[in-house]
């Protein structure tokens, strides 16, 4: 709609014109401009600055829908659209697994299983229907070369040993996942774009990026630090209207890094307060998303994967539909399995720590 | 009477400001703080670090507006303008069940009454009665906000709008940063200025950024310090040890306090802890 060219818009004729003069042919080039300079460059009186500005609002302003109808097009689109994990535990707690439409990440220390969670994913994805998949393709973009077929194959055995008997099927599943390894952000972006359009075409039904900081942290190698955030924010706002256009689920995952200041995460009216108790914390040290605070704000659905006290545990730690839980799992053969249904409760900070223990976690 | 075209005299606004009704924000300590709930007329600003409760408190928002009046509410309806696609309409459905269901539990006798006023509190009149705009761009957005003026005419019902959120896409693509800031102001300016004319709560619900001050790296709400001029009221979710708090950090008439809530199946409630005590700063 933002691109929309006026002369689209069926405005009064004299404004139309007015506008066509001034070389303003967007509702962008109308819109991102104050009244008083849009007065200046139109040449005109306040009456009629204002009233174009109104004709091309209300024609680049997006539909109006009540949530009722959002709502029943979410059912006739089939039941909110999820892609079932097959973990019971967490489907529950996401109210049937990874949503549609949506921007899921999960978030997590190297080597906790972020990887295997989405081999597991890509491999449900391409499931047919009446295994709980959602029997399409799924776009796999690969940035750490980690990708690897043979234990997806792997995970489907073992995880469907009735399936994967059948002849062939390894060969039909895994033709389905499409496995792309972009060497830059450029080749990542021009790829993004290309895909956009195609991936309803060709019945794509889940994409993942695998992983997106590994993509960032390439660029800032040569970018300057000024320029930093934005190839970033470009590609935030794309992959969400992916998701959104093509009603696919979208999982990204993200790493970490350890964080160098420990008190700097505070608003400025808490710091007074926090002086004292903040000595006992301070030599701990903890990990933070390796994308910062402006990512996670953006992303729909957040799992932290983290291992303490022995354990690994998957934590939703952003939800806009549940409270933050955690479950206990091990990565198996079969891929990922919970070792309880039953969610542990989460509370305050907690819900957006990512801990670490210092053990080799890849053992098995 | 009035000498000054369009004035009105402090004593007049002052019993109109008594006999608004505010909105509530399903949490009684937190309505505390804000003097009895969301105020009409004004322009709200609540940010906080990401999953704290925003979106939670947003929605909360748009069904609480709709309480009808014989139960105590507004009996509104609602604009929900969504730039972030965060909006879960499932979760929506949920916070309305909840709503109905406290509203039932507060009124028992309601069932008694005429069976029109049970065919309101249904969860599906609610969400019929909420607006919905998906933003994709910052054009789109300021467009909705002039847009909003014409709407607000032809649905003269609505008693809030929010905003969720109002930074995402100017923080995205906006390249010059003066420009930004005046654009932004006078999106404020337009935004209070339908809050006085239509009567309406404006709710801006806005993301957090870390800033440099003072030596060290704090949190603060996005979009700079001119920016901050733009709402009447500024509230801040924050975590307390394992509570989400909200501090109200800027309000022309109360004092600065924070108050506990927490974000339940049913949507944001009272917090349920053993210290219930309100912690004061200032």
């Amino acid at each position: 709609m933002a691109n929309m060219p006026i002369s689209e818009m069926r405005l009064p004729p004299h404004l139309a014109h007015l506008l066509a003069a001034r070389r303003l042919d967007t509702a962008k080039d109308v819109l991102s401009l104050p009244e008083v300079e849009l007065m200046a460059v139109l040449d005109a009186g306040l009456p009629t600055t204002r009233a174009a500005v109104a004709h091309v609002s209300e024609a680049a302003c997006p539909p109006c829908q009540t949530a009722l109808a959002l709502l029943e097009e979410c059912v006739r689109l089939g039941g909110g659209g999820r892609l079932a994990t097959t973990l019971r535990g967490l489907d529950e707690a996401l109210g049937g697994g990874i949503p549609m439409g949506k921007l899921t990440e999960v978030v997590g220390p190297s080597g906790i299983g972020k990887t295997q969670f989405c081999l597991k994913l890509a491999l449900l994805a391409a499931l047919p229907e009446y295994y709980g998949g959602l029997d399409g393709r799924v776009v796999y973009i690969d940035t750490e070369s980690k990708f690897s077929s043979r234990r997806m194959i792997e995970i489907g055995q073992k995880s469907f040993p009735q399936i994967f008997r059948q002849e062939g099927l390894a060969q039909k599943m895994a033709g389905r996942i499409l496995v792309m390894r972009p060497t830059s952000l450029a080749d990542f972006t021009k790829s993004l774009e290309q895909m956009k359009v195609t991936l309803l075409q060709h019945d794509v039904k889940l994409l993942i990026v695998d992983s997106m900081a590994a993509l960032m942290s390439l660029e800032n190698e040569k970018a300057t630090a000024g320029f930093r955030q934005h190839p970033l924010r470009w590609a935030l706002s794309f992959i969400k209207s992916i998701a959104e256009f093509s009603r696919i689920p979208v999982v990204v995952t993200n790493q970490v890094r350890s964080q160098s200041n420990d008190d700097g995460y505070h608003f400025s009216f808490e710091v007074d307060r926090k002086d004292g108790n903040n000595c006992a914390e301070r030599f701990d040290s903890h990990l933070i998303a390796a994308l910062g605070i402006q990512w996670a704000h953006a992303v729909t659905v957040r799992l932290v994967f983290e291992s303490h006290s022995g354990h690994r545990f998957m934590k939703v730690a952003k939800s806009p539909m549940s409270p933050a839980v955690a479950f206990p799992f091990v990565v198996e053969s079969s891929g990922i399995t919970l070792l309880s249904d039953e969610g542990i409760d989460v509370t305050g900070p907690e819900i957006t720590s990512i801990r670490c223990q210092g053990q080799n976690v890849l053992a098995r | 009477m009035s000498f000054v075209y369009g004035a009105q005299n402090a004593w007049d606004m002052l019993s109109d400001e008594q006999s608004q009704k505010h909105i509530t924000t399903g949490s009684g300590d937190l309505n505390h703080i804000l003097g009895g709930g969301i105020h009409c007329k004004e322009v709200t600003e609540i940010g906080g670090v990401p999953g704290v409760g925003k979106t939670q408190l947003g929605i909360q928002l748009a069904i609480n507006v709709q309480i009808p009046v014989e139960y105590g509410g507004l009996g509104g309806k609602a604009v929900y303008i969504d730039t972030e696609g965060s909006f879960m309409v499932e979760r929506v459905y949920q916070i309305a069940e909840g709503c109905i269901s406290d509203i039932l539990e507060h009124f028992p006798h309601s069932h008694d009454k005429s069976s029109s006023g049970q065919k309101q509190l249904q969860p599906e009149h609610f969400l019929a009665d909420i607006y919905y705009f998906r933003i994709c761009s910052y054009t789109e957005q300021i467009a909705a906000i002039n847009y909003l003026e014409k709407f607000l005419g032809e649905h003269k019902d609505v008693r809030i709008v929010i905003i969720d959120s109002v930074t995402f896409h100017f923080r995205q693509d906006f390249d010059d940063l003066a420009l930004r800031t005046r654009v932004l102001s006078g999106l404020s300016l337009k935004l209070m200025k339908i809050a006085k004319a239509y009567n309406l709560a404006v709710v801006l619900l806005n993301q957090v950024t870390t800033k440099f001050t003072e030596g060290s790296f704090q949190l603060a709400l996005a979009l700079g310090d001119s920016w901050s001029h733009s709402c009447t009221n500024r509230l801040i979710l924050y975590w307390n040890g394992n509570d989400r708090y909200a501090h109200l950090d800027k309000s022309p008439s109360l004092p600065v306090a924070s108050a506990p809530y927490a974000v339940t199946g049913k949507g944001v409630r009272d917090a349920v802890s053993p210290n219930h005590k309100r912690v004061r700063v200032a």
